[in-house]
């Protein structure tokens, strides 16, 4: 009886969560207003309240999905009684209203989280964070009851069985990446909240960015994930083989990642040094802003990819005018509140100021140009200017050479000190990376391919001086004398004091310089070959002969494929079976190509079966990917360095301390701050 | 103060004059890599140009994918229901590539008005119609019913 009603159980519990989320978005700002405490300290029971209808709404949906309640139209359209049961608990996910909900969902468990880890906030703080954070929840609460409903029912002619999900996501994509990359959206709102927090109280001095500065990382390495694994999945499950289609959905997760990566760096000066003020209130605006205007995107179906789902309009519309309210109200606080004074401190031409300055304009010039990009045809579909797309040349032809850019001055960045630092001194401790940079990126294209290329010893050059930097630096960190010590255990001990944030950034730079190295090779390397072939044939491609030896039909939980054998020999190596497989999904009656892949840490075999040619015979797609991999490891690193730079003690211990000189200059919490890393 | 004064000029300047190239490039980089969208009776009309990259949609004719028997070389005909336009591709063809269904390509026209497709794209979807084609087909009022548009 009970899970009969299980979705208008859901439906309520979205309801009361936004009568919750409104009173969190407009009680606790009168309070701070007013200075009421009671008023203020309802901020938190209405996130614990709201996220917890938002857990029972989302667990209702997730039941339907469980217990095949086709009497639901999302179940209906997006599952089937056949489908795997794990695909059914994601395929909660699986299209637009359910993905709404999540979205959702985890914004009300961000909400959550700051109310439990920020308890040390002023309370004022506080509230302000949370009520800002209950709007933009309102807001797509809102959405979702006025447009976007999940539980709507079909009624009375229930469907005997669900139409099916569709077999593009019916694969373990699904299930790892929306959820990391909403994390990684939706975590900026927390970035955004402290932003709008700090202007509406007046309290736009540092502290705010040293409270912020730990979620802005989660988010922004939940997004890095996200976006790998898209990639990943795109790479292994549309059958072509490609990893980044400058596709506007792949731009629309790349632009607030951009602006993220220029928001942690700024963030970092301004709780360093105080300076990047408003600045870094802007990037916290923009960076959110383009979280939402990425949902719009995805979301809206205003493109033609295989995120958008068949839409309405007024889906569209409702986003769009969300958006707008977003940027539009937090644009006009920033301009009414921010503060005049500019911040005092000035610093010299090189500096480790001057170098983040230029990370974060060539940040904002790369977010610019993906952005125009991306919506230039939009733009000109709404105008009826005719219609358009812009093809992955023009990202390149701008992104390659930016990317070359900042990298150089990334090269440069962590070995530059505050203030002011003196050419001949960085040329002198960066003197031997260069040279030994250089002559490995020249070597390396001979060695591995047999003849120079110029853009892969760039490449391998950025890569090396990325890391040749950084290895330097973490040498020079850890000279003799600088503790007075002596003795290789000295240096081991001395590695020990350095900071986990300073590993953090050590990985972070170092993720880059790994992803660049198998963006490179793979682009340079990359062996493709489509051919026919029919049982019995062989052909060689790159050195290895692949034979199909066999050819039969196989019955999987939902599907009947085509799978094909194929006998991999390479001379001197043992040899190998791949089975591509074209599968017929029943429910849908849609054909899938099934890769098959031989991955490597340094070489991926990929092939994939096309169609049935007229004589029997396959079509066959095999591609040989140098350095695939390194793509996606390379996000992990950086990933892993965003987090560990979080669970550096400073931030447990500092909020303490930074709220007795919160209203002070930046001094108290420098001063905090290097008293926290003295303490080590 | 003075020499502040003086150095945030030249940054401003700096960075005024780093915006004005930043913007020149992308818009360099825009006009020479913007692929215009043609339907089969525009090209039919001459109106598209020749090899030059551009995006072509359109329903794929009844009975017109012919392959070649030895190579994945593969032809078929791209209709909007009044005028067609031959494609040939060298590549494999996607899942959801069959006669009837509506499809977005990727190419160049080549001199004899045949289209040398480099990217062919099927939506993952049956009941889907690109935008474009739906528009297209509209426009010579030959949107069958049932097809659902994106748009």
């Amino acid at each position: 009886m009970l899970i009969r009603i299980l979705p208008e159980l859901g439906h309520f519990a979205l309801i009361l969560a936004l009568g919750m989320a409104m009173l969190q978005a407009s009680v606790p700002l009168i309070g701070a207003a007013t200075r009421r405490p009671l008023w203020m300290a309802f901020a938190q029971p209405m996130a614990w309240g709201q996220f917890a209808f938002l857990v029972i709404a989302y667990l209702c949906l997730t039941a339907s999905f469980a217990f095949d309640d086709f009497s639901v139209a999302y179940v209906a359209n997006n599952s089937n009684s056949m489908l795997p049961w794990y695909y059914k608990l994601s395929a909660v996910w699986g299209s637009h209203e359910g993905s709404v909900l999540l979205w959702v969902l985890i914004l009300g468990g961000w909400s959550f989280a700051v109310s439990v880890f920020s308890r040390r906030l002023p309370r004022d703080m506080l509230a302000r964070v949370l009520a800002v954070m209950g709007w933009i929840s309102s807001g797509f609460l809102l959405f979702i009851l006025l447009t976007s409903d999940p539980f709507t029912r079909v009624l009375p002619n229930v469907p005997g069985d669900g139409a099916d999900l569709n077999p593009l996501l019916q694969d373990f994509g699904l299930i790892v990446h929306p959820p990391m990359l909403y994390m990684g959206y939706v975590g900026f709102s927390v970035v955004f909240a402290f932003a709008m927090a700090a202007l509406l109280g007046g309290r736009l001095d540092a502290a705010w960015t040293r409270w912020a500065r730990p979620w802005t990382n989660v988010a922004w390495a939940f997004l890095t994930v996200g976006i790998a694994l898209g990639s990943w999945w795109a790479y292994y499950e549309l059958g072509w083989g490609g990893w980044w289609f400058w596709d506007p959905v792949e731009n629309a997760s790349l632009l607030p990642w951009l602006a993220g990566t220029a928001l942690i760096h700024s963030l970092a000066v301004t709780e360093k040094r105080g300076t990047f003020k408003n600045w870094t209130v802007l990037l916290a605006i923009f960076t959110f802003s383009l979280s939402l205007l990425g949902t719009f995107l995805v979301r809206s179906g205003v493109l033609t990819s295989v995120h958008a789902f068949a839409n309405d309009p007024s889906r569209g519309t409702f986003i769009l005018v969300l958006l707008g309210i977003t940027v539009g109200l937090s644009l006009a606080i920033f301009a009414l509140r921010a503060p005049r004074v500019q911040s005092l401190s000035g610093f010299g031409w090189l500096s480790r100021d001057s170098l983040l300055l230029i990370n974060n304009i060539l940040l904002v010039i790369m977010t610019v140009t993906v952005l125009l990009g991306t919506i230039y045809p939009l733009l000109l579909d709404a105008l009826g200017l005719g219609k358009i797309s812009v093809g992955p040349p023009y990202f390149n032809a701008l992104f390659v050479p930016l990317t070359v850019l900042l990298c150089i001055f990334m090269g440069l960045g962590p070995l530059a000190r505050w203030k002011r630092m003196p050419g001949r001194e960085l040329a002198r401790r960066l003197g031997l990376a260069a040279v030994i940079a250089i002559v490995i990126a020249a070597g390396l294209p001979l060695l591995y391919g047999g003849s120079f290329s110029l853009s892969v010893t760039l490449g391998l050059l950025l890569a090396l001086w990325l890391t040749l930097s950084l290895v330097r630096d973490v040498f020079d960190k850890t000279r003799r004398g600088r503790t007075g010590k002596t003795g290789g255990r000295g240096r081991l001990a001395r590695l020990r004091k350095l900071t986990l944030s300073y590993w953090g950034m050590v990985l972070g730079h170092l993720g880059l310089a790994v992803t660049i190295v198998g963006v490179v090779m793979v682009s340079h390397y990359n062996v493709e070959k489509n051919v026919r072939l029919s049982p019995g044939e062989q052909v060689e491609v790159g050195g290895y002969q692949f034979a199909m030896t066999d050819f039969h039909e196989r019955r999987g939980p939902n599907y009947v494929a085509d799978t094909a054998t194929i006998r991999v020999d390479r001379p001197g190596r043992a040899s190998f079976t791949m089975q591509p497989e074209k599968r017929f999904f029943m429910a849908s009656g849609m054909p899938m190509t099934e890769v098959a892949l031989r991955p490597g840490l340094f070489s991926d075999l990929y092939l994939a079966l096309g169609e049935q040619l007229d004589n029997g015979d396959w079509s066959l797609r095999i591609q040989i990917k140098p350095f695939v991999r390194w793509l996606w490891l390379g996000a992990l690193i950086m990933a892993a360095g965003g987090l560990l730079a979080v669970i550096d003690r400073r931030y447990r211990k500092a909020p303490k301390r930074a709220q007795a000189g919160a209203r002070g200059a930046p001094d108290p919490i420098e001063d905090a701050d290097m008293a926290a890393e003295g303490a080590r | 103060m003075r020499a502040n004064r003086k150095r945030r000029l030249i940054i401003v300047l700096g960075l005024v004059a780093l915006a004005a190239v930043a913007v020149g490039l992308t818009l360099y980089a825009l006009r020479a890599n913007i692929n215009l969208f043609f339907t089969p009776s525009q090209i039919a009309a001459g109106e598209a140009p020749h090899d030059r990259t551009m995006r072509i949609g359109g329903v794929v004719k009844k009975d017109s994918v012919n392959r070649d028997s030895n190579s994945l070389q593969v032809t078929f005909v791209v209709t909007d229901f009044a005028k067609d336009v031959e494609v040939s591709y060298d590549d494999i063809l996607p899942d959801l590539f069959r006669e009837g269904q509506g499809v977005v390509i990727v190419g160049k026209l080549d001199d004899s008005n045949e289209f040398i497709a480099q990217q062919v794209l099927a939506k993952h979807d049956e009941t889907y119609m690109p935008p474009e084609v739906a528009q297209a087909l509209k426009a010579t009022g030959n949107l069958p019913d049932g097809s659902v548009p994106s748009s």
